[in-house]
């Protein structure tokens, strides 16, 4: 073979995919296939194809390196499925960046995944099974649509279970698909059949190693062809006992990977590293893999049963604390343990001649550790914030030498670190969980961190910025007028010629607005960050000594680019007028339609709900994602990829929890209003509060969509007034966060910023979980349309309840103006002190507002981009002037 | 009996042709002169078509393809860019796609053996040109429903089909596959030519040129050079390269990237510059050549012309540039 040019498998999605020489071994991704994930199964049947695109992501950001798509379920109809996800997974280029593996027993299915793929995928799978022309017949045509193809060992006999029959039945595949087909050798990739060993079954004994050996004569004999196969199966008869099966899995691979398998099915959850398996347990089960003695399965089971229950961390293993002291500093950090930093620092620092080398060496070293770590992906978010803890302990044990060697020594200089960053929430914001997340994870990686809180006005972080002379700005906001002020700030900067880079970020900010409506206003560096991982290293290329000007030339270019393509782009939508808007609104058929009259009109102030009754309401997802662990919950917990840390993080939260509801940390307020009330003049709704009127005014959908489709607006819920059909509507405010401050602020002062955030990203969640808890009381008990209701929490996340509780500054109802009229309906902050900002945003942060629609018509959707006679039409109806519209409803505004 | 191009290719770097529809515009046709005779009562306004000169103005049409060739060019394409029934859906014009294939070689092959004739050491050829269609294969236009498709591979196919038959039935010696911004749209063109190939029992150099619509590296369908390089490396072909979209000197990263990765021949035939605020070309030829003579000495391609706003000035400077210079080895 040597003399032969070697051929590789070359493989595209958006991007390609070589198995060279160099490449071990190709991982691909298996739960996107229904007969192998119940979960996926479940969302395809229930074609909820945006959970099951999470999925496809999930394993893509776990490493998959292909992502293999099953459909074959009888109860689902698979070519429609196979296209329909296979089109959606194409329109994320997060997905669709990996190969295609398209897999299917039904040729009908594999022909029409083929023709909406533009990467070269691999076809799973074809074989002899059904004879030599229809085995002819589709390679050729795979061929033509330009895919790899996965050969079964399988022909009209059966499949192949011994060493001689893979051999046999490869070989013949082989050349019928080289010498007849044409077929590219390098585009062959055998599944050589994985089956169990140890079953007890004599005949089952040589399974491992004649897949092995096969292998090995496969790969030499049939030139640049590829081996894979789904490893799990080999220890399927150890099911339960994880240890072993995890050590079997490691073996066979490391057996099978010399002897050429370069491609293959394999949960990384599930394998332990080759070198990490104890030596009794590696004989035994090599004894097993390799068949190297007659009773090597009766001794691996007699073996298996000690190995039982013996989970992996079932000890403390504290053997590390015998390591050099560098060793052991690493791996506190890396660890994020604190428990033994003082004395370990304390050990290095008498063995230096100044305090700060413990500082600039030992600690960096050890920071330098965890920032490869987080950098590659193989430590989480959580987990660098608890590094961060154990840095900024250590960092404070040391001050006071620091301090007393400068008092010995005056002219010592101080430590630079690596630039000093001015971070804070815009003015009128009061969200900070994920500015704060940000500066932890750059105070890690050595730079210094000026955090100048919340709702900071524009000049106030102009002059700090002059006077610290800081090397980068970075502000943070969540809600939409915090937009304006990141503009108004750029500006200001321009003005005052600054020339530090600006970061952008924050859960209402985009690269769009960064690029279109920021970027524009300031001739330097802008970049939209919008996770804390991308931070550090976005940060350390802005400071970078000698790239940092190429750098922000390349940024500047890459958003002059990206604004170009976004306003040619947006050209292309089409809105229709707002009178055309109105006439297609949703209908609901007020003649029929069951309008239930709240069981009690008026308002009520709900005080000390206790706590503890919300924690059944909590969404959790959203939690995870704060700390950028992605997935759903509960199956985050059992992730491959992100499981270990959300499991850690969820029990420091319920850990947290659990303090906050003993010693009442928090009070939770509510006030709700149930009101009469009517559409009038097709988007306003009018109130009626005892003897006062107020109205709310709701914006319509413009945007031209579908025939048939409907342009929602809010007031569609609601019956017309000239109906003369008396309707209701109700309005809310909760809040979870007074007390919230002052206990994370505590936390703070004690170097402790992962309970900081962890506590605040908690009473966001009991926020929402009593929006959550409220509305279904109003559902079933205050209105009581809804008494007979019986909804999990499952069910109430998803949304399945009748009615929703739209809040203004999100989709439905993105103008925040809205909520003043709520605020003084309500008398919200007399009555429970929950207070609106300049930029309406609510303080404290983890409130919740809204409106209550009660009508089972009633739907969420999103307002999407509305055109300007909208916006003048709204000005007039509500007696502000068209500026003041425009400056609220601004991001809502095509700019066309 | 004229040498075939894979030898040619082997000897020296052939001149393919610049843009048509740069040196339709200065004839200035009116709607008129569109229609011409055969389409004077067309219901629908005309203008703009470039593909029908062929059937109304063929004159115009070969004297084109003779400038070419006279400044050098030793590959014309022929006028059918638009010519499938999806792209000529927008003039009604579907029925018509036969003929405008059929023609638009017919001319091309009569100017090239012209030519031939006259030196016979310098052969002449015509590449018949399958533009992408209107349409996305692996797009949705509907932002609102990513999942949404305008066209089906199987009608790509068949579309395809029609313009590949047509176009060798009017003595096109080769296809170019070009300004490719979906690879879907060419790998059904692709399968369209392999059956017309398999039917009609015979060989054809195909040329495939992708085209990068930005500085972001990628199609306007999400693939890396690499990745598209890949995507349509499954059949055996003349040439892969890239054209449209960029000039010259933004080319050569992307050039590099598959001059590495392919056996294939390399081909190029970027735009003059790219558009000024008037949307007009304006890299004068000197200025082309210059930035393509990157191209050999950095010895990344085989066959290279130009693509909108070049002229046959703009293909003498580059025809000028390549004289002895040795091709790129393959």
């Amino acid at each position: 073979m040597s003399e032969l040019k070697r051929k590789y498998l070359k493989l595209s999605g958006l991007e390609p995919l070589v198995l060279s020489a160099e490449t071990n071994f190709i991982n691909v991704g298996e739960r996107t296939n229904v007969a192998g994930s119940k979960k996926f199964l479940r969302l395809i049947k229930e074609e909820k194809f945006e959970e099951a695109l999470d999925v496809a992501r999930d394993q893509v950001e776990g490493g998959a390196q292909i992502i293999d798509i099953n459909m074959d379920d009888g109860l689902i109809d698979g070519k429609e499925a196979m296209v329909k996800f296979l089109n959606l997974v194409i329109a994320e280029p997060d997905i669709a960046r990996v190969p295609i593996m398209i897999d299917s027993s039904k040729w009908e299915i594999i022909e029409a995944g083929l023709q909406v793929v533009q990467g070269k995928c691999v076809v799973n799978s074809i074989s002899l099974k059904e004879g030599k022309e229809q085995f002819i017949e589709h390679a050729k045509l795979i061929k033509r649509y330009g895919a790899a193809v996965i050969v079964m060992a399988f022909d009209e006999v059966g499949q192949a279970d011994n060493f001689e029959r893979r051999i046999e039945i490869s070989k013949r595949s082989y050349d019928i698909l080289v010498n007849e087909v044409n077929f590219a050798p390098e585009d062959i990739i055998f599944d050589l059949n994985i089956f169990p060993v140890a079953t007890g079954m004599e005949e089952h004994k040589l399974n491992a190693i004649d897949f092995i050996e096969a292998t090995r004569w496969v790969k030499e004999n049939l030139p640049h062809c590829s081996v894979s196969g789904g490893v799990s199966n080999v220890s399927f008869s150890f099911r339960g006992n994880n240890p072993v099966r995890e050590a079997m899995h490691s073996v066979f691979l490391y057996h099978a990977i010399q002897a050429g398998m370069n491609m293959g099915i394999v949960n990384p959850a599930m394998l332990e590293v080759y070198d990490d398996i104890p030596k009794d347990l590696l004989e035994h089960v090599e004894d097993v893999i390799l068949n190297r003695r007659d009773d090597a399965t009766e001794r691996l089971l007699d073996f298996a049963e000690s190995v039982v229950g013996k989970a992996k961390d079932s000890k403390i293993d504290l053997s590390w604390r015998e390591e050099p002291v560098q060793e052991r500093i690493t791996r506190a950090l890396v660890k994020g343990i604190d428990k033994y930093i003082e004395e370990d620092v304390e050990e290095a620092r008498i063995n230096v001649t100044k305090p700060i080398e413990v500082i600039e060496g030992h600690l960096m070293t050890g920071m330098n550790v965890v920032g490869d770590l987080f950098g590659s992906g193989k430590m989480f978010l959580p987990q660098v914030v608890k590094s961060a803890r154990v840095m900024k302990k250590a960092v404070a044990y040391l001050l006071p030498f620091i301090e007393e060697e400068k008092l010995k020594n005056p002219q010592t200089e101080d430590s630079s670190g690596n630039g000093k960053i001015l971070m804070a929430t815009v003015k009128g914001d009061v969200h900070d969980i994920g500015k704060n997340i940000v500066s932890v994870v750059l105070a890690c990686n050595n730079y210094e961190i000026v955090d100048m809180g919340v709702m900071v006005p524009p000049e106030q972080i102009i002059n700090k910025a002059k006077e610290e002379n800081v090397d980068i700005i970075g502000l943070s906001g969540l809600i939409t007028p915090s937009l304006d002020e990141m503009v108004f700030l750029a500006k200001e900067m321009e003005r005052q010629k600054f020339t530090v880079p600006l970061l952008i970020g924050g859960a209402t900010t985009s690269k769009a607005h960064t690029a279109v409506k920021i970027d524009p206003q300031y001739s330097n560096a802008v970049v939209h960050v919008n996770d804390a991982s991308r931070a550090v290293t976005v940060v350390g290329d802005l400071l970078h000594e000698e790239n940092s000007k190429s750098y922000k030339e390349g940024i500047k270019l890459d958003y002059e680019e990206f604004r170009d393509k976004f306003l040619k782009r947006t050209k292309k939508k089409e809105y229709k007028t707002i009178e055309e808007a109105r006439a297609n609104r949703f209908k609901i058929d007020w003649s029929t339609s069951n309008i239930k009259k709240p069981n009690k009109l008026g308002i009520q102030v709900l005080e000390d709900v206790e706590l503890e009754k919300l924690e059944g309401y909590i969404d959790w997802s959203p939690f995870f994602r704060g700390w950028e662990l992605h997935g759903k919950y509960p199956d985050i917990l059992t992730d491959e990829v992100v499981g270990e840390q959300a499991t850690e993080l969820f029990a420091d939260a319920q850990k947290m929890l659990q303090k906050i509801f003993n010693e009442k940390l928090f009070s939770a307020r509510a006030i709700f209003g149930l009101f009469p009330a009517n559409s009038i003049g097709v988007d306003d709704i009018e109130v009626n509060v005892e003897d006062k009127t107020y109205t709310f005014r709701t914006l319509r959908q413009q945007l031209k969509r579908r025939e048939g489709v409907p342009d929602y607006a809010l007031a569609d819920f609601i019956a017309p007034k000239k109906l003369e059909k008396q309707d209701y509507i109700g309005c809310f405010c909760v809040s979870t966060g007074f007390g919230v401050d002052e206990i994370a602020d505590a936390y703070k002062a004690d170097l402790d910023d992962y309970n900081s955030i962890l506590i605040k990203a908690l009473a966001d969640r009991l926020a929402e979980a009593y929006a959550e808890y409220l509305h279904k009381e109003v559902r079933i008990n205050h209105w009581g349309y809804a008494s007979d209701e019986n909804l999990d929490n499952e069910a109430l996340i998803n949304e399945t309840y009748k009615g929703i509780r739209p809040a203004p500054g999100y989709p439905a109802c993105p103008d925040h103006l809205e909520k003043l009229t709520i605020w003084e309906i309500l008398d919200i902050e007399n009555k429970i002190g929950v207070k609106l900002t300049e930029s309406l945003a609510m303080w404290p942060a983890s409130s919740v507002s809204g409106y209550y629609f009660a009508n089972e018509e009633a739907r969420y959707f999103g307002l999407g981009k509305i055109k300007e006679d909208q916006v003048e039409d709204f000005a007039k109806r509500k007696g502000i002037s068209l500026e003041e519209a425009t400056k609220w409803l601004a991001t809502n505004i095509s700019d066309e | 009996m004229k040498k075939n191009i894979q030898d040619l290719l082997k000897e020296r770097i052939l001149v393919l042709d610049g843009a048509m529809g740069t040196m339709l515009q200065r004839y200035k046709f009116t709607e008129e002169d569109f229609r011409g005779e055969r389409f004077k009562d067309w219901k629908s306004p005309v203008q703009g078509n470039n593909d029908m000169l062929s059937l109304t103005q063929p004159e115009a049409i070969a004297e084109v393809h003779r400038k070419y060739f006279a400044a050098g060019a030793d590959i014309v394409e022929t006028n059918t860019f638009s010519s499938t029934t999806i792209a000529m859906a927008d003039y009604d014009m579907e029925e018509f796609v036969y003929d405008l294939n059929y023609e638009s070689a017919r001319i091309a092959k009569m100017v090239a053996d012209e030519f031939t004739e006259k030196e016979p050491d310098k052969p002449r050829f015509v590449v018949g040109s399958i533009g992408p269609t209107n349409k996305t294969a692996s797009m949705s236009p509907d932002v609102n429903d990513p999942g949404y498709r305008a066209v089906s591979f199987d009608e790509l196919r068949i579309a395809y089909k029609q313009q590949v038959e047509a176009l060798l039935d009017g003595g096109a010696d080769m296809l170019m596959v070009e300004t490719i911004f979906d690879t879907l749209n060419a790998k059904a063109a692709l399968f369209a030519i392999e059956e017309v190939k398999e039917e009609r029992n015979l060989e054809v150099p195909i040329m495939v040129s992708g085209t990068i619509t930005d500085a972001s590296g990628r199609t306007l369908s999400g693939q890396t050079a690499e990745a598209f390089l890949i995507s349509v490396s499954h059949i055996p072909i003349l040439s892969v390269g890239f054209n449209c979209a960029l000039g010259a000197d933004q080319l050569v990263p992307h050039l590099e990237v598959i001059s590495a990765k392919t056996d294939y021949a390399v081909s190029a035939h970027p735009n003059a510059g790219l558009p000024n605020a008037f949307g007009e070309y304006d890299e004068t030829p000197e200025q082309m050549a210059t930035q393509i003579k990157e191209y050999l000495e950095k010895n990344l391609v085989n066959i290279v012309g130009g693509c909108c706003g070049t002229t046959p000035e703009h293909i003498s400077a580059i025809a000028n540039l390549v004289k002895g210079v040795k091709p790129r080895q393959i």
